[in-house]
């Protein structure tokens, strides 16, 4: 190899890189333009207070998208998220209390849970060869009685200290829970992004076949994917009781921070046939998904709107990202 | 590496593999030596891809030993034959579509820095990889989805060398690449059998063979037909190893040829598709059953889809009973005007709906026909089913069974049945006895004449030499998406269809440039 041929080359990489992260941009941009409109008609404007609120209800769909984005990532669908999320929540209200030790032990036995409801829908889904959608209804439901169980009333209580700690500014008005999100998608999504491990869930959603053949381990890849995902909706969890500072068994949470997960995906770029897009575009996904509410605040809309707008939002990004199927020559891929 | 007098790199000894009661390999012998190349010749299904893909651990032999150095050796899947040193280019690519080509090249073991996989390094390695398979063109951030199949081919290949293979495989490794790109890949393969590796190289392309290749096997019916030094056999006399399978099907006698006169029932004028399908023009008079041949995937299965509507963008005319029509799904093709039937090629999943009754399958097809202002007319559908069954003879417990249940060769007669119902006019068929038993094929070849008699014209295309030979009044052999060669009457023989298939004979020799496959000939 040439170091002219090299160089020769350096001036396309740009281009594959802007094609690579296109649904990240994009979503990026719309999150910036729309919140940009929303504080500008905040009667507070852009303040730090302003911003923290929105950025403590940003996090919690955020958190539950990227675990979602895991899961898609593979070609699956994970319909127990919201599910983990509220288990974890109601479990969170018990154990994350007292001492910093114990407070500690709390984090560390509710992030446990969610890996292990994670774990538990990827034995079922690859191990079971069940179909994911099934295979996480059934679960969900399951997770659902666990959190009855645990908290038939709203109730309980969470260590105050670390609550306001994550849920309130740094110095400078930064909102510690942006920069918690930011730890996360440093210690979890880069590090599992640029490993083997996250190059074989991308192929294997890509395409399972071409990945078998060339000698990956695609069953342990996605079993992982599926326990990243228990994961992270654990973090969501233990985010809403800073937030809330109790444990509640919501049916109508569950559902709802579930089927958001998927629309702030697609949102975000994050293609549900599997092996494209990126966690820091369901991160801004989640966040358009958030201001869009917002703004129909600011602009004294009445809330039933919300919903319908909501919905034409969702088909049109929808929309843009079947165009692929415009070029298709062979009608038979159509179906494939 | 080993000295020429010591064991063998790899020797297979009395290797056999059967797919339920087809018998693809038998007590088949190979042996491959280090710096040499290996090349293996057959006909469709001869067993070059079941030998091929045994080595390369995808599917596991039923007895046999294979050895390695001289060491018995067993792979239960492809990462067990690649940690042995056994590298194989699939013709089927292997390629993961939304990954850039450096992550491909890299996939099973990418250089890492603190766990983590290094870009940089990957990106090098995968740099020196494509300009040592000659593709130094190529982005090795481009996404493969991409990149057209030449270049895909080529990243296969960059794929296979950073694994540092002993033994590289190649299977028709160089079907889509352009004449200067295979003068490139030859070098690639030169050098490497200088570097020791051993190389089997599977074509059907005979002057790629007779350039490469140190030694030659010729596969026939699964077993090994013979091992020669290459270029010390004619093409003819390796064409005649190729061919002399046992003539075990049972063909009804053809009519005298006709003279052609009036309107063709179907017409097809300078069809082209997206470079698969190369400029085709035929004809098929009603009662005429006129045969597709050549190799696997010449264009075959594209040509059969493109005349039911299935592909887009196709150019070129297709005339039914001289009148132009435009095809744009299945259903524009089966109505009755047109009245095209297609008999697909794999019926579990384009031909049934494997856990549907027996009656909703069969009369899927014809529903519109059998239909009053929207409802089914239950009577009438009976009485079509009923027809169809005795017609074909379909052995089944009833109408109400799942198909799912009923044997290879009955699936098959629901699937040409289903069709049969809607009275088709010009009937299509990929590939139809495909995995069926003796008896039903004999059935099927019965059917198709008495059809056409009836005054249908067919398109039939088999895999089976024997089948062109015994059922087809005229016979199209497509090379590289092209009609390279068209026999009719006695000319139709297993040495015309075989030289031809490989594009050899008929005054030209195959050089691997895709420009000398034969100038569309018209039926």
């Amino acid at each position: 190899m040439t170091d002219q041929a090299l160089t020769a080359r350096h001036g396309g990489d740009w281009r594959y890189w802007f094609g690579e992260q296109r649904g990240t941009l994009l979503a990026l941009a719309v999150f910036i333009a729309m919140f940009a409109i929303y504080t500008s008609n905040h009667p507070a404007g852009f303040s730090a207070d302003v911003v923290t609120t929105a950025a403590n209800k940003g996090v919690l769909l955020a958190l539950v998208a990227m675990a979602q984005t895991f899961v898609v990532l593979t070609a699956g669908i994970d319909l127990s998220v919201g599910f983990i999320f509220i288990l974890c929540n109601c479990l969170a209200s018990h154990i994350v209390l007292g001492s910093a030790i114990q407070t500690t032990f709390g984090v560390i036995g509710v992030l446990a849970a969610g890996l292990a409801c994670g774990a538990l829908n990827g034995a079922i889904v690859i191990y079971g060869r069940l179909q994911p959608i099934v295979a996480t209804i059934a679960t969900g439901a399951a997770f659902y009685g666990i959190a009855l169980l645990l908290r038939e009333q709203p109730g309980g209580d969470v260590n105050e200290a670390l609550a306001d700690f994550l849920t309130n500014q740094f110095p400078g008005g930064i909102p510690a829970s942006a920069v918690a999100l930011l730890v996360v998608v440093l210690v979890i999504w880069i590090p599992f992004r640029k490993s083997m491990l996250g190059r074989v869930v991308y192929a294997v959603g890509s395409s399972e076949s071409a990945a078998y053949m060339s000698g990956l381990h695609i069953r342990r890849a996605k079993f992982i994917a599926y326990a990243l995902g228990g994961l992270l909706a654990s973090i969501g969890g233990l985010f809403i009781t800073f937030v809330t500072y109790t444990g509640e068994a919501s049916l109508t949470n569950a559902n709802t921070y579930t089927l958001n997960s998927i629309a702030a995906v697609v949102l975000g770029g994050v293609s549900l046939f599997g092996g494209r897009g990126s966690a820091i575009g369901a991160i801004f996904g989640a966040l358009i998904f958030r201001t869009i509410g917002d703004l129909l605040f600011v602009f004294d809309l009445d809330p039933l709107w919300q919903p319908l707008f909501l919905g034409v939002v969702l088909l049109i990004s929808v929309c843009l990202g079947s165009f692929r199927l415009i070029r298709i020559r062979n009608r038979l891929d159509l179906f494939g | 590496m080993d000295g020429p007098s010591s064991a063998p790199l790899f020797r297979m000894e009395g290797v056999s593999k059967r797919y339920g009661g087809v018998k693809a390999l038998t007590n088949a012998d190979l042996t491959v030596e280090a710096g040499h190349i290996h090349g293996v010749l057959g006909e469709n299904g001869a067993g070059k891809s079941t030998l091929m893909k045994i080595m390369a651990g995808v599917v596991q032999p039923d007895e046999g030993r294979m050895t390695l150095d001289g060491n018995p050796v067993a792979f239960g899947n492809p990462a067990a034959a690649n940690a042995a040193g056994i590298v194989c280019i699939f013709q089927e690519l292997s390629l993961v579509p939304e990954l850039s080509v450096a992550d491909n090249i890299c996939i099973s073991n990418p250089p890492k820095r603190f766990g983590l996989i290094d870009q940089r390094a990957q990106r090098r390695i995968a740099e020196e990889a494509l300009a040592r398979a000659g593709g130094e063109d190529i982005h090795p951030l481009a996404p493969i989805k991409d990149l057209p199949l030449s270049r895909r081919q080529l990243v296969e290949i960059a794929k296979a060398l950073v694994r540092k293979p002993r033994i590289l495989i190649l299977d028709e490794a160089t079907s889509a690449l352009t004449a200067a790109d295979v003068r490139k890949v030859f070098s690639v393969l030169k050098r490497l059998r200088q570097e020791g590796l051993a190389l089997l190289y599977i074509s059907h392309r005979m002057a790629e063979i007779a350039e490469l290749a140190d030694e030659c096997t010729v596969f026939r019916n699964g077993r090994n037909v013979g091992t020669f030094k290459s270029g010390t056999k004619s093409d003819t006399e390796i064409v005649e190893l190729m061919i002399g399978r046992e003539y075990s099907h049972v063909f009804p006698p053809k009519p005298a040829p006709q003279a052609a006169t009036g309107t063709p029932a179907l017409e097809v004028r300078n069809l082209s598709w997206n470079n698969r399908l190369k400029d085709i023009s035929l004809t098929a008079r009603a009662g005429e059953i006129v045969g597709l041949g050549g190799l696997d995937g010449q264009g075959q299965r594209e040509l059969l889809l493109a005349l039911f509507g299935v592909l887009r963008s196709t150019t070129g005319e297709i005339l039914i009973d001289g009148k132009k029509c435009n095809l744009n799904c299945p259903n524009d093709a089966k109505q009755g005007s047109i009245g095209m039937a297609l008999i697909p090629e794999d019926r579990k999943t384009e031909g049934l709906m494997l856990p549907m009754s027996v009656r909703d399958n069969l009369s899927m097809a014809s529903l519109g026909r059998l239909s009053k202002g929207g409802l089914v007319d239950r009577a009438a559908e009976t009485k079509a089913i009923d027809e169809m069954i005795g017609l074909l003879a379909i052995k089944t417990d009833g109408t109400a069974v799942p198909v799912g249940t009923l044997s290879g060769g009955n699936q098959q007669k629901i699937v040409i049945a289903k069709w049969l119902m809607t009275k088709p006019k010009v009937i299509l068929l990929n590939d139809p006895t495909r995995g069926i038993d003796v008896g039903t094929k004999a059935e099927i070849y019965q059917l198709l004449r008495k059809l056409a008699d009836q005054g249908a014209a067919i398109l039939y295309y088999s895999t089976d030499y024997d089948e062109l030979i015994g059922c087809c009044d005229r016979v199209l052999v497509l090379y590289d998406g092209a009609v390279g060669r068209v026999l009719s009457g006695d000319e139709i023989t297993e040495r015309a269809l075989v030289s031809s298939a490989l594009n050899i004979g008929a005054g030209q020799v195959g050089t691997g440039t895709s420009s000398m496959a034969g100038a569309g000939a018209a039926g």
